[in-house]
């Protein structure tokens, strides 16, 4: 099951803009410290690393800890250097990884 | 406020773990005649008696997990194992985070560098560091020199009144640091579920 995922970048940059891409994925982000109902701790479950790719190069990295609250929500910039695509990684515990893509253009 | 418009069109609600009342919710039992309330749990006072009994297991876990909080030196201990021996020194850094926030759930922080962020002098990373939360990390994050802007936001989880720490590490090889104190009404439950 695919989480949902909002990402925001500029369809058209000029060479050399810099660009804010902000990124919402949909994650409970379980801490593993809280009591369940049943008296048990909930297990972990979070997201552990969020990468960002300009056209294969990485712009961005960031390794959540259970601090981050549910449904990570990340800003961030980066510099439009040429058309092409921005890939966003997230992986984390019991197997998680999602990618979503970001066409861009820039002239 | 476009952040919020974003959560809106995602339909996401707040965090699934939504709190409730205080307490354990349990039947209310008060309606049973007096006279026929002397025997069997359904008296008044059997039933506060077990209410009693649930809150007080509901204390012993909070204790539990209070000892399981970091501490000042908890943090400082994390900030050691990112920074090593070098100096941390106060500037450049800025957090932006309300002072005081009703939901510890959801607290948005806005950290920035002044930085030109260029091949020679950039910012490498940023790190951000936390008091009594469980575990002291909050978020670290990996820079180039193509962010063109050190400047990261994001939402976080404050589980008390604390002083949250960014800090940020040069391509030169120095650190520079700044805090922030904030005061949290409602705090992100590591206490249990309602």
């Amino acid at each position: 099951m695919t989480a949902r995922a909002l990402i925001n970048v500029p369809a058209k940059a000029r060479r050399g803009e810099v660009i804010e891409i902000k990124t919402l994925i949909q994650h409970p982000m379980e801490t593993g410290f809280r009591v369940g109902l049943n008296g048990q701790l909930i297990p972990r479950d979070i997201i552990t690393t969020f990468v960002a790719t300009y056209n294969g190069e990485e712009i961005f990295r960031a390794d959540f800890s259970p601090a981050i609250a549910a449904n990570p929500f990340v800003t961030f910039f980066t510099t439009a250097t040429e058309s092409g695509t921005i890939a966003f990684h997230w992986t984390g515990d019991n197997g998680f990884s999602q990618v979503e893509q970001a066409p861009i253009t820039v002239d | 406020m476009k952040d919020a418009e974003i959560v809106g069109t995602l339909g996401i609600s707040a965090p699934a773990h939504s709190r409730g009342s205080g307490g354990p919710v349990l039947p209310a039992k008060d309606w049973v005649p007096a006279f026929a309330g002397t025997t069997g749990l359904t008296t008044r006072r059997a039933f506060l008696g077990g209410a009693a009994t649930l809150a007080g297991g509901v204390l012993l876990a909070c204790a539990k997990v209070e000892s399981a909080r970091a501490t000042p030196a908890t943090m400082n201990a994390a900030i050691k194992k990112v920074i090593g021996e070098a100096p941390l020194r106060k500037g450049k850094v800025t957090i932006d985070v309300p002072p005081l926030v009703e939901n510890g759930n959801t607290v948005p922080v806005t950290i920035s560098v002044e930085s030109p962020m260029t091949a020679a002098e950039h910012v490498k990373a940023i790190h951000m560091f936390n008091e009594k939360n469980p575990q002291p990390n909050v978020i670290g994050v990996k820079l180039s020199p193509r962010a063109g802007k050190a400047q990261l936001s994001t939402r976080i989880k404050l589980a008390d009144a604390q002083k949250i720490v960014a800090v940020a590490q040069l391509s030169d090889g120095t650190f520079w640091s700044d805090d922030a104190d904030v005061i949290v009404t409602i705090a992100a439950c590591v206490e249990g579920l309602q």
